[in-house]
């Protein structure tokens, strides 16, 4: 019996599930090093100056409380102010949606023109728009700024809208352009002949279609807009900033003890609304990356 | 007869390329036109140009007796089937049929009329809630021909409509819009590189090559005075022969001799007064050539020819020699003598033979 000359299927099948728990396990402990700064933010955020002075980082609360994040919400101070995150969240609110509606809507119409109305020069013009994805921020600052002095709108939220949509329509119009050139040419042709125009065709025709790649436009749109700092430091002044700036003048400006729990919980609800936006459009984000062709 | 379509001289490049070079072509109502040639020839071109979803760069196109050069697809009074069916694919297939009666505001009971009347036409009434994507290939070509129909147009404009279904189902389309033709007595263009396809569906062929048009007649015109080697070779399967060959004057008609494997040259007549001598290419068809012992004749017309292969197809079989240096099909019946190394003794039908001159390959005669 313990001379066996043949057994390969039952080691091979051993070997395989010591693999695949090894694989496991190496997963489980990247996940868990990915997820231990959220972690420590939580758990720190809920945690009262006191134990955070005593306690140890990782270490649960002892005594879970919500002052931090009232505090992050509306007391905290952003330099002589101390109204909390609460107004510059609906700045960046006000700034976000209607940047990110305008430059996903241009975007799409941008996309549609270059990809199935091939005039002459359609190519050079797409160039140029993905050369622009690819300018860095800085470089445009002192135009942009003098650019918004002279349009009135400098220090504004609709100024900020402006530099959002400019400065995001290289990217939206690219991942349209990339979804519109697997579309036949053919289903425009068939559409002008059934009579149908530019703005028909795109609207019964291209925009249905679209969803997964507005899903997309929209997600990297948002992320981008809300989480800018460099813009809207640059350009907007008090009472008009987003929320990343009101984040850095919490952290910044405190006097005294840092409230390590207030800082926390700020940078928690400024990251919020983007985790919300990937955890309900995830899916079609992903799908809407992969989408080819549309199959007539 | 009135000519429903004319285009005069017509170039189109695109940018420095020329694509389409000085196409002349006419047809009058209620003719089946074909284009066919090689892929890549511009035959799509030249019917998105007739479609005018295409400028062009040279020449003109009439539609009905209108210069049709500023005038939109829409207003060409056309229906176009596409090659890929261009289906809308958001749409269901009723709202893909109406789409265009829905955009040119056309009221909601002439639109459920003539939806109706072309669903039945069709046989495709049980699907036209579904959505494009949930046809088979057959069901998304007959929507693609009721979105045509339903436009009852003066012309109507067919890019290879069959050439994604498969080979069964190509048959019965076809059959199913040859009668669609003559009962509507609609004048059609029909793009195809098919030649069997051609053959069957048209009432004049227009075969291109390279942007020129080579031919224009009737299929059975094509099929007989093919007028050079490349209709020659591209109408018909299999091709025609293209032997190599001697001509001299002989009586009135002429000798046209035979270079054969390991055996004297075959001589044989043509009576036609065809006037061809010297070194020339005749052109003969599979099923001009015959199996001497079960088609008695003239003993002159006929000679021994070394068979190569025989390939049986059903009906017919094909039995492959060598003459004049060159590999010879015939179409001989199913149970032929011809076997493999063998030699077969083989009659000539020259009286429908073609010549050409083997340099420019055009027609002589
Ligand atoms: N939009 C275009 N730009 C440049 N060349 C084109 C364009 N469309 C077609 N061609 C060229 O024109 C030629 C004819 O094309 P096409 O009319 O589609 O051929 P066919 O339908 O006979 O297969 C091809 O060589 C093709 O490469
Ligand atoms: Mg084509």
């Amino acid at each position: 019996m313990t001379d066996v000359p043949y057994a390969p299927p039952t080691q091979s099948r051993a070997l395989k599930i010591a693999l695949r728990w090894g694989l496991y396990l190496m997963l489980t402990v990247f996940a868990l090093w990915y997820l231990l700064p959220l972690f420590v933010m939580v758990t720190t955020s809920l945690k009262s100056l006191e134990e955070i002075r005593t306690g140890s980082l990782i270490a649960l609360p002892r005594e879970v409380t919500l002052e931090a994040w009232r505090t992050a919400w509306s007391g905290a101070c952003t330099g002589i102010q101390c109204e909390g995150l609460r107004p510059y969240f609906w700045n960046s609110v006000l700034l976000a949606v209607p940047a990110v509606l305008i430059s996903t809507i241009l975007g799409a119409m941008n996309g549609y023109v270059v990809a199935q109305w091939r005039f002459r020069g359609a190519n050079i013009i797409f160039a140029l728009m993905l050369f622009g994805c690819f300018i860095p921020f800085q470089v445009v600052l002192l135009p942009m700024a003098r650019t918004l002095g002279i349009l009135n709108i400098a220090g504004t939220i609709p100024g900020l809208i402006f530099v959002h949509v400019i400065y995001g329509i290289g990217f939206t119009t690219l991942f349209f352009r990339n979804y519109y050139v697997t579309i036949p040419a053919e289903l425009t042709k068939a559409a002008k002949i059934d009579g149908a125009g530019f703005f028909r065709i795109f609207w019964s025709i291209f925009l249905p279609l679209s969803l997964p790649i507005i899903v997309v436009t929209v997600i990297w749109q948002f992320t981008q807009i809300w989480n800018d700092f460099l813009f809207g430091v640059s350009f907007s002044q008090a009472g008009t900033q987003p929320i990343t700036v009101a984040l850095n003048n919490i952290v910044n400006s405190t006097t005294g003890v840092k409230a390590y729990n207030v800082d926390m919980a700020a940078a928690i609800i400024a990251a919020l609304p983007t985790l919300l936006v990937y955890v309900v459009a995830g899916k079609y984000f992903i799908r809407g990356l992969t989408a080819g062709s549309v199959k007539g | 007869m009135s000519a429903i379509l004319e285009v005069d001289g017509l170039f189109k490049s695109y940018g420095t390329t020329e694509i389409l070079k000085d196409i002349n072509v006419s047809i009058d109502k209620g003719e089946f036109l074909v284009l066919v040639g090689p892929s890549g020839c511009g035959k799509s071109t030249l019917l998105n140009c007739i479609a005018g979803l295409e400028p062009i760069s040279g020449g003109s196109i009439r539609i009905a007796g209108q210069d049709m050069t500023e005038v939109s697809p829409k207003d060409r009074n056309i229906a176009m089937v596409f090659q890929s069916y261009a289906l809308y694919p958001t749409m269901s297939v009723a709202r893909n049929i109406t789409f265009g009666m829905q955009v040119r505001g056309v009221d909601k009971a002439t639109q459920a009329a003539k939806l109706a009347e072309v669903a039945r036409q069709l046989q495709i009434e049980p699907l036209l809630n579904r959505r494009p994507g949930q046809l088979s290939g057959g069901q998304r070509q007959r929507v693609a021909m009721g979105r045509a129909l339903v436009r009852d147009p003066a012309l109507f404009l067919f890019d290879e409509p069959l050439s994604n279904l498969d080979a069964k189902l190509r048959v019965e389309m076809r059959t199913e819009i040859k009668r669609l033709h003559q009962d509507l007595g609609a004048s059609m263009v029909y793009v195809t590189h098919d030649q069997i396809e051609a053959m069957t569906l048209a009432t004049k062929i227009v075969v291109m090559k390279g942007g020129i048009i080579q031919q224009i007649g009737t299929p059975h015109e094509i099929y007989t005075r093919p007028a050079n080697t490349f209709v020659a070779d591209f109408m018909g399967s299999p091709a025609m022969n293209l032997i190599p060959a001697r001509a001299q004057p002989d009586g009135t008609g002429s000798m046209i001799e035979i270079a054969r494997d390991g055996a004297d040259p075959l001589r044989l007549h043509d009576p036609r007064p065809s006037g061809v001598s010297g070194d020339i290419l005749l052109g003969l068809r599979p099923e001009d050539m015959h199996e001497a012992s079960k088609r008695p004749g003239e003993a002159s017309q006929a000679g021994e020819v070394r068979i190569e292969v025989v390939e049986p197809a059903g009906a017919d079989t094909f039995v492959v020699a060598r003459l004049g240096g060159k590999e010879v099909t015939s179409r001989l019946s199913a149970d032929t003598l011809a076997r493999a190394g063998e030699t077969l003794e083989f009659r000539f039908d020259l009286s429908k033979a073609s010549y050409f001159a083997p340099e420019t390959g055009e027609r002589l005669g």
